[in-house]
């Protein structure tokens, strides 16, 4: 037998209503691993990871979470996890302390008091603490919740977009956090927009319209994205990035400050068209795509309808 | 250890709870609010003292004595005379149709029958379906033919003042077969305000976390269902504490209801009251997706069980089918506890079943909310 998986499920289906929001997606992650979870808006992220945590009845598949079955076993489930909210919920009027100390009773953690002073240290909220947590920021508000999730310490923390709106010295500090949480022990779901975030995850998984598009290593998804990536430098990129994005064979055409990143599924195509459109004072080079290049190939070609469904 | 656990999740729940409720002012000074508005209103009408109510007196015989008794009761300013009427179906006509308050029946040869000591009748028939607004005039009735009476019996006919009254005052309240007086809406109103806001905060306590998003993060922490559920509802016990204070005292020493039963028969039928009352209101909770449509289905059971139960209208004197969706309303066995408790003096053997059926009722609402809760975002 293979190794024990943190989460194993078969064949997700969720329906509401007429709507499919998550389509027959699979999912075996291993013990202590880092996942990104990707794609865009409405494509049944926050929806997987709900039925995985037990928040929502799966409409078809099944499958275990920590060893646990997630349609009959979710208590044992919740005890164990950590599920970080897209949205803000924690109670906005309750202070950041009383915050904190009613997840503590909650999970019956001991030395309730010394816990959640600790906690309040490391988060540097304790001069704040008696402020209701509806007085925070937006991104203090996550770190709040970050820490109100992971003070049991659960053996899988899901986080749906934990740094959505954050600034980037917090974000970066987010996932420094993320990763000693994982060298600790814990497994880590994360879903995200972000390409840097993605990058730092030991595997990503591709979500379109409810499908688990592809999931791999950073390296394996450009790999298998089959793009070709020229970059073009110069005087004139601007009117050279209308007069390409017109052009066939080039699948999108994307600013990386002064220069231009112009992908495409076949080289031949993508050269032709290059060739067509040269103008003086433009130097090409052919790139590595980026995993921004992969997903944004990835997107136009699976998941045009799902934004036509929105 | 089991049961303790579980136990330390209601008092994480119920800490929580009492902190919000204590945050929110609009709710928590409502929850002040309504009993003490609710009381002065009704207190102002009950208060007020209505004079000048429309009396048709029947009468056959004009005597100084009948005289001076019709006047006596137009001098006090209660009754006013609009008709004096030989036929005796007049009256009750005119009192069938609300156009008079009272009729006053001076049989024939009543002044003979007086002389001679016979204590004859006088009949006060009173329209009691509005007992507010009859009941002074009724409570003055006595006072005032045995004054305008003893201004005429003097000289000769004064043996028959002082010994003991020479007639026999009978009142009869119409519309009205279970003799509610005033003194019944005070601690009706004891179970009006327990309903109106105990239901609504429960209901909108739960609603608000589904609401503000917060349900999700409350379903993805392990607590159960009952847990919550006792959690969420229990300070708000104290509420209906307060509350049950304040309308008794004011009870007491505004109104001066009379208090003929045991206190602690009263707070045990309070108690169960109250915890049906809340468990309703976690099981609106439960059908309602938002704030605003947990407010509506309180006002939608609110309305029947104050037209319903009693409060409003004589239970008896409802149609049977009223009687019947009345019988299922907490409120219209509460009345009978507190109505026979403050003002009877039940014992407990004679409030067991409505105590009983407020238990049944808190039981299976308990149940029903408790199917209903749902344990997923579904
Ligand atoms: N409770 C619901 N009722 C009906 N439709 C829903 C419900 N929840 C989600 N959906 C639909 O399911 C689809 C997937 O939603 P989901 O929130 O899982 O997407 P997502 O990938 O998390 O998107 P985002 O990146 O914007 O957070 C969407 O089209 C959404 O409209
Ligand atoms: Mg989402």
């Amino acid at each position: 037998m293979s190794a024990p998986l943190a989460i194993d499920v078969h064949n997700l289906v969720k329906r509401f209503g007429d709507k499919v929001a998550v389509n027959g997606v699979d999912i075996q992650m291993p013990y202590g691993q880092v996942w990104g979870f990707l794609g865009p808006n409405g494509s049944g992220k926050t929806t997987t990871i709900r039925m995985i945590c037990g928040l929502l009845n799966t409409t078809e598949g099944e499958g275990t979470c920590l060893g646990y079955d997630i349609a009959k076993e979710s208590r044992e489930i919740k005890i164990r996890t950590g599920y970080m909210t897209q949205r803000f919920s924690f109670w906005g009027d309750l202070t950041i302390r009383e915050n904190l100390e009613f997840v503590a009773r909650l999970y019956q953690l001991p030395k309730m008091k010394a816990k959640v002073d600790e906690t309040l240290e490391n988060l540097g909220l304790g001069h704040r603490q008696h402020q209701v947590a509806d007085a925070l920021s937006g991104g203090w508000k996550q770190r709040l919740a970050l820490a109100a999730v992971t003070m049991h310490k659960p053996e899988l923390l899901l986080l749906d977009e934990p740094t959505a709106g954050v600034d980037p010295q917090a974000r970066r500090d987010f996932w420094d956090e993320i990763h000693h949480l994982s060298t600790n022990g814990m497994t880590v779901l994360v879903s995200t927009h972000y390409m840097d975030e993605a990058e730092r995850c030991d595997k990503i998984a591709y979500l379109s319209n409810g499908e688990m598009v592809t999931k791999g290593t950073v390296a394996d998804i450009i790999d298998r994205s089959g793009l070709v990536t020229f970059t073009a430098e110069g005087d004139g990129i601007r009117e050279l990035a209308v007069l390409l994005k017109k052009s066939s064979g080039v699948e999108h055409v994307a600013y990386f400050g002064s220069a231009l990143h112009v992908s495409g599924m076949n080289r031949e195509h993508l050269e032709a068209a290059l060739q067509t459109s040269a103008l003086d004072g433009v130097s090409w080079k052919e790139v590595r795509p980026s995993l921004e290049d992969s997903f944004i190939a990835l997107m136009n070609s699976s998941g045009e309808d799902t934004r036509m469904h929105q | 250890m089991i049961l303790l656990a579980s136990l330390r999740r209601v008092w994480a729940v119920w800490l929580k709870e009492l902190i919000q409720m204590r945050r929110d002012r609009l709710t928590f000074g409502m929850m002040i609010g309504i009993p003490v508005i609710q009381l002065i209103l009704f207190g102002y009408a009950i208060n007020s003292d209505p004079k000048h109510l429309p009396t048709a007196i029947f009468v056959e015989e004009q005597t100084p004595i009948v005289r001076s008794i019709l006047q006596g009761l137009e001098n006090s300013g209660y009754y006013e005379i609009i008709l004096q009427t030989s036929d005796p179906e007049e009256g009750q006509r005119l009192l069938a149709s609300g156009k008079v308050a009272f009729v006053v029946t001076i049989p024939p040869g009543f002044t003979e029958r007086l002389v001679r000591g016979d204590r004859p009748q006088i009949l006060i028939e009173a329209d009691a379906s509005d007992p507010s607004a009859s009941s002074n005039a009724i409570s003055r009735a006595r006072a005032i033919i045995a004054g305008a009476l003893k201004r005429e019996l003097t000289g000769t006919l004064s043996y028959l003042a002082p010994t003991r009254e020479a007639y026999d005052l009978v009142v009869q309240a119409k519309y009205n077969p279970e003799g509610i007086t005033y003194y019944n809406i005070v601690p009706g109103l004891l179970g009006i305000i327990l309903t109106m806001t105990l239901v609504m905060i429960t209901s909108i306590a739960m609603t608000r976390e589904s609401e503000k998003g917060t349900m999700e993060n409350l379903l993805a922490m392990p607590a159960r269902p009952l847990e919550v559920m006792i959690g969420k509802i229990s300070p708000y016990v104290m509420v209906g504490a307060v509350q049950t204070c304040v309308v008794l005292i004011a009870a007491k020493v505004l109104f001066r209801v009379p208090f003929e039963g045991e206190m602690w028969l009263l707070l045990v039928g309070v108690a169960v009251f109250v915890i049906a009352n809340l468990a309703l209101g976690f099981t609106f909770s439960t059908v309602a997706k938002t704030q605003m449509q947990a407010m509506q289905l309180t006002f939608f059971f609110f309305l029947p069980s104050m037209l319903l139960s009693g409060f409003m209208f004589p239970f008896r004197g409802m149609p049977e089918w009223a009687q019947n969706i009345g019988s299922v309303l907490p409120l219209t066995h509460f009345l009978r506890v507190v109505r026979g408790v403050m003002l009877k003096g039940s014992e407990f053997a004679d409030v067991r079943d409505p105590i009983i059926a407020m238990g049944i009722f808190a039981i299976a609402v308990s149940i029903l909310a408790m199917l209903r809760y749902r344990k997923t975002l579904d």
